[in-house]
């Protein structure tokens, strides 16, 4: 148990500590070059594609465009949530916010998968087609993580498994979306699997390591 | 006849004081930012104990919290209340420490009232804090406009019924309970607690 004594010492080493600091931007800016960040990120997959000899997108289906602006939306205010959330002062309600979008998402991709199922010769997919759709989802989704760890860890946040899950499903709401660009849409069983599981990964991992990242260990302890 | 505190005014001072003083501490001025510390501590003290922090815990949880302020002093924002980002702060600090202490004893006092229910201990220094308490607290519901004030006196002090409330005021029923939870978010406020929720 600490007294007076040991905190009055602890306000003189952080008060000769203190170095000026610039204040973060606002959080919606914050989510702003984040997803500026991610249409980069589009651009370059866009232009890599034709190099790498990835399978050119499909013709759209009824289910394309909606599912794009779905995923893309999930992406985007999860990203708010999460810059949001990463200031101490926030309201909690903000974690709501990409949920009708995640449900759209949801929705949008069970009702394409069933669509698909119905046609004549509908297959359930192959089990390489499924790594392929797995591994590049989890491709691009690597530098849109790194890029919101990095952000968010600035403000120290007091709810960081919490400000890192929201940071996951915006990385895996752009990575689904940007998915678009260098992958045939397709709607089997197994390509909706593979994006459940690349979701469940991403969101995953950040929550297990969002402790660790996103609350850097302070020089400073309690004394006594 | 002792000139009357208004503590409300006083209150919002101290608030402004201490964001104008957090900025400059943002700049590097260190006399500015021992001033919030040392300042910050009594508040963080009145936040981990309406929590329900045990006593032998709100030094430890004063600790953790300049701590975290040292941490997240590039988010506060001067246009917004410093007092509001604090309490956010040593909330969080308290429930987190509560938590790893294995005792979830965090108790979200709706009403800042509940301070004078809370039964005595044979600990004379805690009788005195809680002496204290209560005189700030009276203060405070001193400094409410008329009708919270009223609202205050006769569902929480005296404990009348809503219905012998409204009857005795003259006042509806609707009104009664409006005021008095106008009255618990002014209070809260006032006494550097559970801060208003502010949307970004």
């Amino acid at each position: 148990m600490s007294d007076g004594s040991d905190i009055s010492r602890l306000i003189g080493d952080l008060t000769a500590d203190l170095k000026p600091v610039r204040r973060l931007e606002a959080p919606w800016l914050s989510a702003m070059i984040w997803t500026c960040i991610a249409v980069v990120g589009a651009a370059v997959l866009f232009l890599i594609r034709d190099q790498l000899h990835w399978v050119a997108v499909r013709q759209a289906d009824q289910f394309t465009l909606p599912g794009v602006i779905a995923t893309g939306l999930t992406a985007v205010l999860a990203a708010v949530a999460a810059f949001q959330l990463s200031f101490p002062d926030r309201s909690g309600r903000w974690a709501i916010l990409p949920l009708p979008a995640l449900v759209a998402w949801i929705a949008i991709n069970g009702l394409g998968c069933l669509a698909y199922s119905s046609e004549p010769g509908a297959s359930n997919g192959t089990w390489p087609a499924f790594m392929q759709c797995l591994g590049l989802l989890l491709v691009i989704s690597v530098p849109l993580s790194v890029a919101m760890i990095w952000m968010v860890r600035r403000a120290h946040p007091l709810r960081p498994v919490l400000v890192a899950i929201l940071g996951g499903l915006a990385t895996a709401g752009a990575a689904a979306t940007l998915l678009v660009l260098v992958h045939p849409h397709d709607a089997t069983a197994l390509d909706l699997m593979a994006h459940a599981a690349a979701v469940a990964v991403i969101v995953g991992l950040n929550a297990l390591l969002g402790g660790r990242l996103l609350a850097p260990s302070n020089r400073f302890s309690r004394t006594a | 006849m002792p000139e009357r505190v208004d503590y409300a005014v006083a209150g919002r001072e101290l608030d402004a004081r201490l964001t104008a003083a957090m900025a400059r501490a943002q700049d590097g001025d260190k006399a500015a930012y021992a001033v919030v510390l040392r300042e910050a501590v009594p508040a963080i003290r009145r936040i981990a104990r309406a929590q329900g922090a045990p006593a032998d815990f709100v030094d430890d949880i004063v600790q953790d919290t300049l701590i975290a302020i040292h941490g997240a002093i590039r988010t506060f924002d001067p246009s917004r209340s410093f007092m509001a980002w604090l309490s956010a702060i040593a909330q969080r600090r308290t429930i987190d420490l509560l938590r790893r202490r294995g005792r979830l004893g965090v108790r979200e006092v709706h009403s800042p009232l509940a301070y004078e229910g809370y039964a005595a201990a044979d600990d004379p220094g805690r009788e005195i804090e809680r002496q204290e308490d209560a005189a700030v607290l009276r203060q405070a519901i001193e400094g409410l406009p008329e009708r919270q004030r009223e609202a205050v006196r006769v569902l929480a002090l005296q404990e009348i019924s809503l219905e012998d409330a409204s009857r005795s005021t003259g006042r509806t029923k609707t009104a009664l309970k409006v005021n008095l939870h106008r009255a618990i978010r002014s209070l809260r406020v006032r006494l550097g607690g559970p801060a208003s929720e502010q949307d970004g």
